[in-house]
């Protein structure tokens, strides 16, 4: 019932985040269930019509009680803040996941409204498919080619945005082999509610499939295809590509303009190059 | 000759979206139909769109937002029928439209009904409940309230004429620039914001002028009603979080008019700055809109408890530390953009640290209620809803995890969280507060019956519209989704909707009870104006008051003014001798000007450049006219004040029984 | 009531009656709540700029566009407006009229030259291509500037409004307390601009 949520974490990440969501809601249950359990019985003990109940119209202050309504909350909070400082750098989406095998990193670009995955070390591109061994670490690199994106697999955990002219990281690992979904959460226009993709955790052997399926594709993806690919549409469709030009992945970002002197890229070339088509209206 | 204004401007794109046009025109030609034919032309004039009367603009405020909250719940049932029904279809709605939808139902909500709301509550019983007669600046409120409503008008008018944004409430760009959003949306969305925002900042220095400076002989800060406290709060909050906002959309603006690079993606813009100056502004307009509902809340459980508040200092301590905390925590809204841990992890622990003063809060509020007589009248039940709160308070807490965040981020957890806040938190205490304080607006209660009735389809609509979400949330559906293909989601969508039909069932008793009341009011006058034996001093005057408040400025010694006189019989005591008194002559300045910003704005929508200049040299030749008008001000002869405090005197006689002196 | 003669901010009205007292605590405090809030906004515009001086977008940089002599001197008329208004609020604590209009004259002279100087810079600035269209560094040097400028345009048709109401009205009640109010105005658009050539044309030229 509770597939690719939180609730049914498939990587360690998620588990964490699990785990997290459950301690605050127990602590903060404290200071929670109190005033649903109280509230009403005060309310019924001291109606009007019960003149057995004790009436104190001028009792305004209790030193006792009013340390204690600062200091409970404050103690909660206070025990938050340890677990948030720690387990935020910890999760912390740029971390890498240690294991044993170093992890294979893809480079995911938002598109309107789909996901281009490059595997830059494996020289190959999938689209709107992400396939990734189970038990192996998986870095995404991220950055789009339009409006802001926010990359989401909640069954691995975590988002981040993407955002274009801009690098992000996210690192994720599934635990076993499953069929998880993966999405834009952020609002990017018409299509977005489209903007999904099956996120494959794979055994190694259908991983190794998978490479060889989309090696011996007929689509290379250098500077033209991307142009075609990269075209807004809301029936994103899957293919696989190979070759892939290098350096896509940086001139997708550098495309948008140095973001500061020094930083790659030529400034005067990207400086008419505005995104100003118009989007197709309904 | 009409820049780009053309009759493509007209909603034909949709069937849905034409019908909503000539709803919202066919409904203000029957306003307009009906003031005729009640020949009430002349009197709405000089009695209404003219005044300066800090009552009237109180009132005229909360109609505004009345009217905005008819209009922003509708988008909420469309979009939740829409959500119930479009498994593997678009459903009825084009995704165009059901953008605009959501946009307008969050900016609604926010600007044009939350804030008119409380400025208007505000309005209305601030100067009452410090002894004054009237706000420090009477026309200057006057311009705020028209302001907001030319902003609320381009809003409505953009359903007609043009389009709305599909930006969402938050507008980010670059989504939001001319390359991803070409059309007059935007623009609309930006003129509207930066018009009502700039209303909303001259009545935040309008109440805190009033507030520091206009208070009763006597009455120290620390023996204010706690109303004028959250307001206090409140309105320096305003002053220092409407200009973040303000220079974000001008910003905006300039990229989308004069292809500057504030935000876009290319040309050295940096469209994460406008998140931060929009959430800069935007975090701290959440405690803008929650704190005077803490205000109401906070008067209205003592009066019905008929015991005095519990730790009084202590509720303005936490008051005051959650304005200065809300500086501290905009960075929550966007853990997910990628900042370092300690970054996250800082603001994380301040948000987590905000919730300590509002906890304190809450348990103050039980404790109010402890060892009283509880009477349970519409306004008390508003308030004991509030608890509800806390589920948001706790999911809030969640949110601002940031491991968690990035699971819950976007998603319908959020939306379910921050409408666990806004609902409750400050939407009952604004109700709370329009049914405390009707009878002394207008002189009559409002109906009890279907009072309870509304809160009992609010209460029950909100549980069943808002906790679904939060299992969605869990599911993973994003916010914003107009149709989506997880069978797993209908399920929960049709509750939500289900839940939406109740709080219509709820709006339409509140619309009963206005009507009922209407009708009832000669049997229900109550004009000795202490219907709930009030402990402040909005109580001592006859319902509706006189338009000068008091007669003669009362004296306070201590906090629960008005409880104080009752028990040392110094109520109602009239003067030996009424002095006249002088009150701000009515104007066409605030209406004059709110016209010419509605001109220049929606001229600034469509390129007609003359237009615009036009409307701007109207705004400025307003102001420059006024401030040549010398005779500002009228004199109240004492024999009008004395012949009306009698009468009202005699009144309270004769219904309570006491003795005048 | 003399200890009250000291309680609102600002320049004081000497030996005035009470209710003007009165009158102008509750103006003179509002309009420096409003200055408040108007130095949020530039706040918030010295925030951008700060972190947009990098973005140049491979356009030219703040040490190729700024001359420090043109802000030093646009400094200078500004500050000696600034005194001659403040020579003007004296000259109203003993009602002398022909020295206030002498003295307003003068620093509405310098406010507009203050202007013309600025606007030069401008389009010059623009002839020479370094327009706010280029990079977001330029556009949030442009706005920043620029709504100080507006700020002096505005107070400069406030100037003479002024000096069309002392003729008209007279040195009443509420003339006196917009003066005061004028003059907390210009006093703060000094200030800013203060701010602005320490923050933008300063550190500007040195990089």
């Amino acid at each position: 019932m509770f597939a690719d949520s939180i609730l049914d974490p498939a990587g360690p990440v998620a588990l964490a985040q699990r785990g997290m969501l459950f301690d605050a809601v127990g602590l903060m249950l404290i200071v929670v269930a109190p005033v649903f359990i109280l509230t009403p019985l005060i309310a019924w003990r001291y109606r009007a019509r019960n003149t057995a109940a004790r009436y104190s119209p001028d009792w305004e202050n209790s030193r006792p009680i009013e340390i204690a309504i600062w200091l409970v909350p404050g103690a909660i909070v206070v025990l938050l803040w340890g677990v948030v400082w720690s387990r935020t750098h910890q999760l912390d989406p740029y971390r890498p996941i240690a294991a044993s095998q170093p992890p294979l990193v893809v480079q995911a670009v938002g598109l309107d409204w789909q996901w281009l995955f490059i595997y830059p070390t494996e020289n190959i591109a999938s689209l709107n498919r992400l396939v990734f061994p189970a038990g192996r670490p998986l870095t995404v690199e991220l950055t789009t080619d339009t409006v802001m994106n926010a990359f989401s697999i909640p069954a691995l955990g975590g988002q981040i945005y993407a955002m274009p002219g801009m690098r992000a990281e996210l690192n994720l690992l599934a635990d076993a082999p499953g069929i998880f979904v993966g999405r834009n959460t952020q609002f990017s226009g018409d299509g977005f509610p489209d903007q999904t993709f099956p996120d494959i955790a794979s055994t190694e052997a259908d991983f190794e499939s998978f490479l060889q399926e989309a090696k011996s594709s007929p689509a290379t993806l250098d500077s033209a295809t991307y142009a075609a690919v990269s075209k807004p549409t809301e029936t994103p469709a899957q293919q696989l590509f190979a070759p892939v030009e290098p350096g896509l992945f940086a001139a997708i970002i550098a495309k948008y303009g140095p973001t500061s002197p020094g930083a790659p890229g030529d400034g005067a070339r990207a400086m008419n190059r505005s995104p100003r088509r118009r989007r197709h209206v309904r | 000759m009409f820049g780009e204004l053309s009759l493509d401007a007209l909603p034909l794109y949709s069937p849905i979206a034409a019908a909503g046009a000539g709803f919202i025109v066919l409904g203000g030609l029957v306003v307009v139909a009906l003031i005729t034919w009640l020949r009430a032309w002349r009197y709405l004039w000089s009695e209404w769109l003219t005044s300066v009367d800090h009552k009237r603009i109180g009132i005229m405020y909360v109609t505004l937002a009345l009217v905005m909250l008819l209009r922003g719940f509708v988008d909420a049932l469309m979009m939740r029928v829409q959500q119930a029904t479009a498994l593997n279809t678009q459903g009825y709605l084009a995704p165009d439209h059901f953008e605009q939808i959501f946009s307008s139902h969050g900016t609604i909500m926010i600007f044009f009904m939350a804030m008119p709301f409380l400025i208007g509550l505000m309005n209305f019983v601030v100067p009452l409940q410090i002894g004054a007669r009237d706000v420090a600046f009477p026309l200057l409120n006057a311009i705020g309230l028209w302001l907001t409503a030319a902003g609320a008008a381009l809003v409505m008018v953009s359903v007609v004429i043009g389009t709305f944004s599909t930006g969402g409430c938050s507008g980010y760009p670059p989504y939001t620039e001319l390359g991803y959003s070409p059309g007059v949306g935007v623009d609309y969305w930006i003129m509207a914001l930066a018009i009502s925002g700039i209303g909303s900042t001259v009545s935040g220095i309008n109440f805190i002028v009033t507030i520091y400076k206009l208070r009763a002989p006597g009455m120290k800060l620390m023996d204010m009603p706690l109303f004028c406290w959250t307001s206090l709060c409140t309105s320096l909050l305003i002053i220092f979080a409407l200009p973040p906002l303000t220079v974000a959309v001008t910003m905006l603006a300039l990229d989308r008019y004069l292809g500057m690079h504030f935000f876009t993606a290319d040309g050295g813009g940096n469209l994460m700055n406008y998140a931060n100056l929009f959430w800069l502004f935007g975090h701290p307009e959440v405690y803008i809109l929650v704190l005077p509902a803490f205000g109401v809340f906070s008067e209205v459980i003592p009066t019905f408890s008929r015991k005095r508040l519990f730790g009084y200092t202590v509720l303005v301590y936490a008051t005051m530390s959650i304005a200065v905390l809300s500086f501290m925590v905009w960075l929550h809204h966007f853990f997910t953009m990628g900042a370092s841990a300690d970054v996250n992890a800082f603001f994380g622990v301040t948000t987590m640290l905000i919730a300590v003063p509002t906890g304190v809060k809450v348990y103050d509020w039980m404790l109010a209620m402890f060892r009283g007589r509880l009477t349970f009248a519409t306004p008390m039940l508003w308030s004991i809803a509030f608890i509800t709160f806390v589920i948001g308070g706790m999911t809030g807490v969640i949110l601002a995890i940031p491991p968690v965040d990035f699971v819950f981020h976007n998603t319908l957890f959020l939306i379910a969280h921050f409408h666990n806040m806004l609902i409750p938190g400050s939407l009952f205490g604004f109700f709370a507060g329009y049914t405390f304080w009707f009878p002394k607006a207008f002189g009559f209660p409002l109906d009890e019956k279907w009072g309870r009735r509304a809160v009992a389809f609010w209460v029950s609509g909100f549980y069943l519209a808002f906790m679904p979400l939060y299992v969605l949330g869990f599911l993973g559906m994003p916010r914003r989704t107009a149709y989506y293909d997880d069978p797993a989601w209908q399920a929960y969508l049709i509750v939500a909707a289900c839940g939406a039909l109740f709080i219509l069932c709820g709006l339409a008793s509140q619309v009963i009870q206005l009507v009922v009341s209407i009708r009832h009011r000669h049997r229900t006058t109550d004009f000795a104006g202490d219907p709930w034996d009030g402990r402040s001093l909005e109580w001592t005057t006859s319902s509706p008051p006189p338009e000068y408040n008091f007669a003669v400025q009362p004296v306070v010694h201590s906090r629960d003014a008005f409880t104080a006189m009752k028990a040392e019989g110094t109520a109602y005591r009239p003067p030996g001798v009424y002095e006249p008194i002088e009150m701000p002559r009515n104007s066409i300045t605030g209406l004059a000007i709110g016209a010419a910003s509605f001109v220049f704005g929606f001229a600034v929508v469509w390129h007609i450049w003359w237009l615009a200049l036009l409307g701007l040299v109207a705004i400025i030749g307003t102001i420059i006219a006024r401030s040549f008008a010398t005779t500002t001000n009228k004199l109240i002869s004492s024999a009008e004040i004395e012949a009306r405090e009698r009468l009202w005197l005699v009144t309270v006689a004769e219904e309570r029984e006491v003795v005048l002196q | 009531m003399t200890e009250r003669a000291f309680q609102h901010p600002g320049i004081n009205l000497a030996h005035a009656r009470e209710e003007d007292h009165l009158h102008a605590e509750v103006t003179v405090f509002g309009f420096w709540v409003f200055l408040m809030s108007d130095a949020i906004i530039f706040a918030v515009l010295f925030a951008t700029y700060a972190s947009m001086t990098t973005r140049t977008n491979g356009g030219p940089t703040g040490a190729e566009v700024f001359q420090l002599s043109n802000a030093f001197i646009e400094t200078l008329v500004l500050l000696f407006s600034s005194f001659a208004f403040g020579m003007a609020s004296v000259a109203l604590r003993e009602s002398r009229v022909p020295t206030i209009y002498r003295w307003m004259g003068a620093s509405l002279l310098l406010g507009l030259g203050f202007l013309g100087l600025e606007l030069r810079e401008l389009t010059g600035l623009i002839a020479s291509g370094a327009s706010p269209q280029v990079s977001g560094f330029l556009s949030s040097f442009f706005l920043l500037v620029s709504t100080h400028g507006l700020h002096v345009l505005a107070g400069s048709v406030w100037i003479v409004v002024m000096m069309v109401q002392i003729a008209v009205l007279g040195l009443r009640r509420e003339v006196r307390s917009l003066l005061l109010r004028l003059g907390l105005f210009w006093q703060f658009l000094d200030l800013i601009w203060i701010v602005i050539f320490s923050v933008v044309y300063l550190p500007g030229v040195a990089q």
